[in-house]
């Protein structure tokens, strides 16, 4: 239990044994093995995930049920995919009574919430059998993208092969080999502004959670918190699925996991409270918190 | 933990709680434990002294789940069906054998005029009120302020109690009562404790608000803790007005900058208004019959860490208790 990084019961530093898994991911490949593991295992029968949308880079929700469909939906996304928008439909055109489902932390905030508080959400709550979440500092909206890569980094959109995220810039690659990058701090205004209230970063309340920091490249983080989580990791580790770990001795580790945790809500706690604008303000602006 | 740990020793005896306590946190107050004790001992104490000596072997198995049973009240309930279609009693019913272990073990329908023969509203501790209210008929403005001055706590049961919801839309003129014409949320009437919106509401929500209240009747300090964080922000919807619509996720949550694209407004809309268009709800405004679902979903309308960083446990408790 860490204030930052929730309640787990074990952490470890892990991948993908599949070869045409790790392939395409940009990290571990966790999110598909252990999707792909619990279908094959009867864990879930389908599992909703971020799918290729009608434009490029503009990420759609899916349900997967099967690995086939699961490994065309593979690899990072950059904007939002609005996973929970399935989570009925699941349930009713798919017929699934084992709901896999992946999320940023406020998207696993989401199906939590849904569980105890299903208000409009008949028969879901019992259905949900294995949430992922994704480490997450702030997600871009497809607009906001958008905007950097044609505007910033005056690339078209339809042309970029790969985006990539690291070392303090923001680079787009395209078919023909060229290549535009920004400084990140050029991007922060994109960032979706809903992000700057969240108070989660390695999605506390997930079955399991998995990210890239902390691990060397080609390996995830992955924190396993639920009996579900627990069990279905285990499995897929024993199947040999999955390649874990200890995380004992690995650099950067988990305190920069937790450093990155902390500096993320730490600022977004001051800006919840700056929301109120105590004083100057008629009225102070919602706080979704209770 | 050390919460619903209480709660678990209190719902299924002295088992539980040696259970409980391995995984109870370490700061939890010793003291405590002596309200827990209490109400377990006292029915498992008072059965066996009832019981004729030559037949507690037999009885053993039929008793069992009976020394399991929490408490020996139950709360009363009743369902007041004002202007409203019976889907929210439809609802409530669709718990199936749940409703069968409701009704056993925590509560006694003492008012429903679909499925209980009683014609006048009684006192009870919680009337679950389906509908809105007919200004124009005379009786439903009685009954309206009897089930207030009668019942402990009031809840409205769903959109059309809470918001109206499809009854905003009625304009008169329906046979055979077409002087009918103006229908308000009970919340317009009089004070209301509880909501649960959506059309209909679903069945595991009503039965959540069940067991709850129960708890929050029924139990110790403790679980009266865990009761009040569940139904506080249910509490909160009540507080906040009687008017819904779609639009809510755009002046509360959008305009607020607070939307964050998940999609359990759009999962949660019963007549499918909502698309998400761009990581964001968009509505369609028309087809909205204002029942206050999207709004209550939307993980930022409220969240409590509190209560949903326990799911884990509550979801296993109401598992358990929820066992026939
Ligand atoms: S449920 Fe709330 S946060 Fe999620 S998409 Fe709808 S309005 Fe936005
Ligand atoms: S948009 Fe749908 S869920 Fe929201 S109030 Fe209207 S009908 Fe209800």
């Amino acid at each position: 239990m860490s204030e930052y990084l929730g309640e787990y019961k074990a952490v470890y530093k892990a991948k993908s044994a599949c070869g045409d898994i790790l392939g395409k991911a940009q990290d571990g490949g966790i999110v598909t093995s252990m999707f792909a593991y619990a279908l094959e295992a009867g864990i879930i029968d389908g599992a909703i995930v971020a799918g290729p949308g009608a434009e490029p880079y503009k990420p759609e929700p899916m349900i997967a049920t099967t690995i086939e469909e699961l490994l065309a939906a593979r690899g990072t996304k950059y904007s939002i995919s609005p996973n929970m928008s399935l989570i009925k439909e699941a349930t009713r055109s798919y017929g699934l009574d084992k709901i896999g489902i992946v999320g940023t932390p406020c998207q696993i905030q989401a199906v939590r919430k849904a569980q105890l508080y299903p208000i409009g959400l008949r028969d879901v709550p019992d259905k949900i059998a294995l949430a992922i979440g994704i480490f997450c500092m702030e997600n871009f909206p497809y607009q906001g993208l958008y905007q950097m890569v044609e505007d910033h980094c005056a690339t078209k959109i339809d042309n970029v092969t790969k985006m990539d995220i690291g070392k303090g810039k923001f680079t787009v690659y395209t078919e023909r080999g060229a290549h535009a990058e920004i400084p990140l701090k050029v991007t922060h205004k994109y960032e979706q502004p809903a992000c700057h209230v969240c108070l989660d970063y390695v999605a506390n309340m997930a079955d399991i959670s998995t990210g890239s920091v902390g691990t060397p490249d080609g390996w995830s983080t992955v924190m396993v918190r639920s009996k579900a989580g627990e069990a279905a990791f285990q499995k897929a580790v024993d199947a040999g699925w999955i390649v874990a770990e200890s995380m004992d001795g690995v650099k950067p580790g988990l305190e920069l996991v937790e450093k990155l945790a902390k500096t993320k809500i730490d600022n977004n706690r001051a800006y919840l409270e700056h929301r109120k604008h105590e004083g100057t303000l008629l009225k102070p602006l919602r706080s979704p918190y209770i | 933990m050390g919460l619903l740990d209480k709660l678990k020793s209190l719902l299924f005896g002295k088992e539980a709680v040696r259970e409980g306590k391995q995984d109870a946190k370490p700061g939890a107050k010793p003291a405590d434990e002596a309200i827990v004790e209490k109400p377990v001992e006292q029915p498992v104490a008072a059965k066996p002294a009832e019981d004729k000596v030559e037949q507690v072997e037999q009885k053993h198995i039929i008793q069992k789940p009976k020394e399991e049973k929490p408490v020996a009240d139950k709360i009363t309930v009743g369902h007041v069906h004002m202007s409203g279609c019976t889907g929210c009693l439809v609802s409530l019913a669709d718990n199936y054998e749940g409703l069968l272990t409701i009704l056993d073990k925590y509560a006694d329908l003492v008012y429903c005029l679909t499925l209980a023969d009683v014609r006048h509203i009684p006192e009870m501790d919680v009337a679950l009120v389906e509908g809105s209210v007919c200004i124009n008929d005379e009786c439903s403005m009685e009954e309206i302020l009897e089930t207030r001055e009668r019942a402990k706590i009031v809840v409205a049961l769903g959109g059309c109690a809470c918001y109206g919801n499809t009854t905003r839309f009625c304009r008169g003129g329906q046979q055979n009562q077409p002087q009918h014409e103006g229908f308000v949320p009970i919340g317009d009437l009089i004070k209301v404790d509880v909501y649960i919106p959506a059309c209909a509401p679903t069945p595991q929500q009503i039965r959540n608000v069940c067991l709850m209240a129960y708890l929050l009747l029924k139990g110790n300090d403790e679980q009266k803790a865990l009761a009040t964080a569940y139904l506080t922000p249910l509490m909160n919807l009540a507080a906040a007005g009687t008017e819904a619509c779609g639009c809510d996720l755009m002046t509360e949550v959008i305009n607020q900058g607070l939307c964050m694209g998940c999609g359990s407004c759009a999962a949660a809309c019963t007549v499918r208004a909502i698309t998400m268009q761009y990581g964001k709800p968009q509505v369609e405004r028309d087809l909205c019959i204002k029942c206050g679902a999207c709004y209550a979903q939307c993980p930022r309308s409220f969240f409590s860490f509190d209560v949903c960083g326990q799911y884990e446990s509550i979801t296993e408790l109401i598992g358990e208790v929820m066992k026939p």
